[in-house]
């Protein structure tokens, strides 16, 4: 089993696509430890599908407000600059396209950008704002492990779950390397130290785009 | 003198008959009406439809907010985004003793708003060619495929503000708004639970979230528990 990057560095590399000012949806789970990784330099406003823009990081002890959390009921903080507001405001951001980038976890990727993350065979099945976001956001990233816990690929030709939406996923970072999903198929870009392409190739189902300087 | 407000939760759902369609504000335990749910539970009703974000929530070992009424077996249906949010919930699912309309969370939103704002119907383009997509009419626009989705109302919606006057305005605070301003809109009846109410003319009208016009009750909620250290 290879380890490649660890779950600190997968949030480090995908902090690294974030452009200043931007406005970011980070997902529930690991996503989340992308908070920590944004350079001083940059303004970024982190978008919680409960109503803030501009969310810092966790509350501490004794900072904790009843009525300020993220979308994983969290309770946080805000940055100097952010705003508060209902429901239906905070999905306009998203499925109206002004969000910038979504970071979000799955369970299964396929070759086109189709994404699973909300519900697999005899699981009871939460959707949370999940479909919301990636029919308004443009730039999605996911984030997950490689493989599945018992070894399986989680990147795939076509979806065995059932999807979130279709061919909305235009990156992929895993512990094993980072894809760019083009119109020619997963592209491999970068892979993660002590990763060969033959190790990649092994843990995906689908066929992979590799390039010289990776080969 | 317009005076909506009731001295207590329980005074305040006098007329919630079993088989009562109830949306109730709050996502996770933010801008919940708690009283007014501590109240519902003392009261007894049953053969409820819970509209919310989330079926009550999970904080370590313990369930809050909703959970309480699903735990006590009061709910027939559950409309909602996040069922996963407690163990309850699941149970109960599993064992077929609730009902479950899934729906995702902006669509959630924006059926809740339609119904309040008197819009027949809508076509978004969340869910479509999924399984949540299923028996619902689809058709193309400008190239993109989206799907009808109708309102949503209630016989009822408890909602919670932070500030309330005794017409009904109401102002929210972080992000304990959410669903409320949408709920606060869209049922037959609607009453909120603030933490401080306060006389008209005491809050400043440029900031107000729900004007009064919404809702027909609001009373100070009896007690407000903080969840986080």
């Amino acid at each position: 089993m290879i380890a490649g990057m660890n779950e600190k560095e997968m949030a480090q590399r995908a902090a690294a696509e974030i452009r200043d000012g931007d406005c970011v949806n980070l997902g529930i789970g690991m996503p989340t430890m992308v908070l920590d990784f944004i350079p001083s330099g940059k303004t970024v406003f982190f978008h919680t599908e409960n109503g803030l823009l501009g969310m810092g990081g966790f509350a501490q002890k004794g900072e904790t407000h009843p009525d300020l959390v993220d979308a994983g009921k969290q309770p946080i903080t805000c940055i100097k600059g952010a705003s508060f507001f209902p429901s239906d405001i905070s999905f306009a951001m998203m499925r109206g396209g002004h969000i910038d980038l979504a970071i979000m976890g799955a369970y299964q990727v396929s070759e086109k950008g189709d994404l699973a993350n909300w519900t697999a065979p005899g699981m009871l099945p939460s959707i949370g704002g999940a479909m919301d976001i990636v029919a308004g956001i443009k730039n999605i990233i996911v984030m997950m492990s490689h493989t599945t816990r018992d070894g399986r690929p989680k990147i795939v030709r076509e979806l065995t779950y059932p999807a979130t939406g279709y061919g909305c996923v235009s990156m992929i970072i895993t512990n094993l390397c980072v894809m760019d999903v083009t119109d020619k198929g997963l592209l491999l870009k970068e892979l993660a130290n002590g990763v060969s392409a033959r190790d990649v190739l092994s843990a995906t189902e689908s066929s992979l785009i590799i390039p010289d300087t990776l080969s | 003198m317009l005076n909506k407000t009731y001295t207590s939760s329980l005074e305040a759902l006098h007329d919630v008959k079993d088989g009562a369609v109830i949306m109730f504000g709050g996502f996770g335990l933010a801008g919940i009406p708690q009283n007014l749910i501590r109240a519902l539970y003392e009261k007894g009703t049953k053969d409820i439809t819970v509209i919310s974000n989330n079926p009550g929530s999970r904080l370590g070992d313990n369930e809050y907010g909703l959970a309480i009424l699903f735990k006590a077996g009061r709910v027939k249906k559950y409309i909602g985004s996040y069922p996963t949010a407690t163990k309850s919930f699941k149970e109960l699912y599993d064992a077929g003793k609730v009902g479950l309309e899934l729906v995702p969370q902006g669509t959630l939103a924006e059926r809740i708003r339609a119904r309040g704002a008197g819009i027949g119907g809508f076509y978004v383009k969340t869910g479509a060619g999924t399984l949540l997509a299923k028996d619902k009419e689809s058709r193309d626009i400008k190239g993109e495929q989206y799907i009808l989705e109708q309102p949503l109302g209630a016989d009822f919606a408890f909602v919670k503000a932070y500030k309330g006057d005794f017409y009904g305005n109401l102002v929210y605070r972080y992000t304990g708004a959410n669903f409320n301003p949408l709920m606060a809109m869209a049922a037959a009846v609607t009453i909120a639970e603030v933490e401080e109410l306060v006389e008209p003319g005491m809050l400043d009208p440029n900031t107000i979230h729900t004007p009064g016009i919404f809702v027909k009750r609001i009373l100070k909620g009896e007690r407000y528990d903080r969840w986080y250290e």
